[in-house]
């Protein structure tokens, strides 16, 4: 896949994963600009399912596990393209990854969501994480610990729905909806229909950079 | 959620569906082959018990011990305490350690309440029984239970007893609870009281008279002399141990009266409505309270109250540890503050 590579020296101001899309509207005053609407998504969605039967080469033994909030939808919805394509379901589960977080200290602690593993587990299957923003990658890295404690999977991939860039681990995904360059003030917002009433992806700005700074304001993201 | 848990009465209804909701997931790691967690991973938790107990100290150490935090156990028996040494020097000692939470059980009801509010730890403070006055997690495994197996169904309605559901983001408006026996001793009855009646539950109180506590009238809950009179009517019958230990005079004329009058049996489990539960927090005198062809029952809960037990207090501590350190809390914990301030909402 397209790995990217737009990771300047920038600092990031929101973060991938879990929270990632949960940043208030009235943090982004300025008008937020759609870069992928609901026919957009669903093109992107359709276009990573085909690639995921390619790589794992009929996607028998895939299992989705989405991470919340979005990502759960998205594997859901990924895994309602891939009974189409392939005839047979996939099973499709959700992993939260809160207590595995790196930045639990740094703030109050969280509310918990679903981990839901499918009845079949994941002991030698090919695990495809879903989230909604790849960034820093600290989420996925706190899924491949998650993970560890469930099972051991043939092998685990990455699907994102967009990846912005500033990554502070060394994590790349194996399948991108879009490269999304971004800078230090922008902000990456997934909206979909399950949750948001809509589906599409905004890219806005943040006000003032905040006292902090990038650390901060990371914090204020929820990483 | 407050940085202390000292009693039932402090929590909110948010705050009370919060843990819940937290435990529900904490259950599940149960069904896991790893059982552990990294959450409290270089966190220590005092297990402080001046009184005797099994199961309240060893679900609060498996809790912690999932959370991977670090456990010490401290009994009064063969400690310093037996020395003579007073609660706040232990507690400086305890301090000077590193405890990051201490969980405290004592004979004298409002110990809890001193330790947390004088200043001398820093840590968060979880009552596990003080004297007659409060056991809220107690109360909290109590409601869990009776969440799942009453408020389980998507239309709010009972589920069967056999069935327990996932009432995540519930609480229990409506639902009938009675709890029998020994009030004017168990903390317990006291914290369920508080708890149920902030979820929405309606209590009613059974005893003989001279086992209901002076200022019962004050409490949100009804009364009653009948145990039959309100069995027909009740989604859980929670039945309370007859406290020997703490009955110097006597109470009622014999036992055998007591377990006529107050006792659950075969017949009287009959009368309850098909999908309510009977509980018990343990441990059972079988033949006194409770007949061991109730405590044997499928509708008898006690067993899954000691599961839910682990599963409450992992959420109780991940929730009172889990974010910022208290140490890091911007306040300095003056004793009128400390208990109020709330460093750390859901």
């Amino acid at each position: 896949m397209d790995a990217p590579d737009q990771s300047a020296g920038h600092a990031s101001s929101k973060s991938s994963g879990q929270t990632s899309s949960e940043t208030s509207p009235e943090e982004t005053p300025a008008p937020a600009r759609p870069v992928l609407e609901a026919p957009d998504i669903a093109r992107v969605l359709t276009r990573i399912a085909h690639e995921i039967v390619e790589r794992a080469k009929g996607a028998h033994d895939v299992v989705l596990l989405g991470i919340p909030t979005r990502g759960v939808f998205l594997a859901r919805r990924l895994a309602a393209k891939l009974e189409e394509i392939t005839g047979r379901a996939i099973p499709v589960g959700s992993l939260d990854i809160t207590m595995y977080r790196d930045d639990l200290r740094l703030g109050p602690a969280r509310t918990l969501a679903r981990t839901e593993i499918p009845a079949d587990g994941i002991e030698g299957r090919v695990v495809v994480l879903v989230d909604d923003v790849l960034f820093s990658g600290r989420t996925i890295r706190a899924a491949l610990d998650a993970l560890n404690d469930i099972g051991r999977p043939r092998a685990v991939q990455l699907a994102v729905l967009v990846d912005r860039g500033h990554r502070e681990l060394p994590i790349r995904a194996d399948y991108v909806g879009k490269n999304l360059p971004t800078s230090l003030r922008e902000t990456v917002k997934v909206q979909l229909t399950e949750l948001d009433g809509r589906d599409s992806v905004l890219l806005g700005v943040r006000p003032a950079p905040t006292r902090g700074g990038a650390d901060q304001e990371r914090a204020d993201a929820g990483q | 959620m407050k940085r202390h848990l000292i009693s039932a009465a402090d929590l909110t209804r948010d705050d009370a569906v919060l843990i819940l909701d937290t435990a529900e997931e904490m259950a599940r790691v149960a069904d896991r082959p790893i059982k552990k967690l990294p959450t409290l991973r270089g966190r220590t938790v005092v297990n402080l018990f001046f009184e005797d107990s099994t199961r309240t100290r060893i679900s609060f150490e498996a809790a912690a011990k999932r959370l991977s935090a670090d456990v010490i156990n401290f009994s009064a028996k063969g400690s310093s305490v037996s020395k003579g040494e007073s609660l706040k020097d232990t507690a400086l000692t305890l301090e000077a350690m590193g405890a990051d939470a201490v969980v405290i059980r004592h004979h004298s009801s409002g110990a809890p309440h001193r330790l947390a509010t004088s200043g001398w730890i820093k840590g968060s403070v979880v009552n596990a029984g003080d004297g007659t006055h409060e056991h809220p997690t107690q109360a909290l495994l109590d409601a869990f239970t009776m969440r799942r197996h009453l408020a389980g169904a998507p239309d709010g309605g009972s589920t069967h007893h056999r069935g327990p559901g996932d009432g995540t983001g519930r609480d229990l408006a409506g639902r009938k609870v009675t709890i029998v026996g020994d009030i004017l001793h168990s903390r317990v009855a006291r914290s369920n009281v508080h708890l149920l009646t902030t979820l929405g539950a309606e209590v009613t109180l059974v005893a003989p008279p001279t086992l209901v506590p002076i200022g019962v009238e004050r409490w949100p809950c009804e009364v009653s002399y009948d145990l039959d009179a309100v069995l027909a009517a009740s989604d859980a019958v929670m039945m309370l141990r007859v406290q020997r230990e703490r009955m110097n005079a006597a109470f009622f004329p014999t036992e055998r009266e007591y377990a006529r009058r107050y006792g659950l049996d075969g017949h009287r489990m009959a009368r309850m409505p098909e999908h309510a539960i009977v509980m018990h927090p343990g441990p059972m005198n079988r033949g006194m309270e409770i007949t061991a062809e109730v405590a044997d029952s499928r509708r008898c809960t006690a067993v899954e109250q000691v599961t839910n037990g682990v599963s409450i207090r992992m959420a109780t501590l991940y929730l009172l540890l889990g974010g910022n350190e208290p140490a890091i809390a911007p306040t300095p914990a003056t004793p009128a503050e400390a208990r109020t301030e709330e460093t750390r909402k859901p």
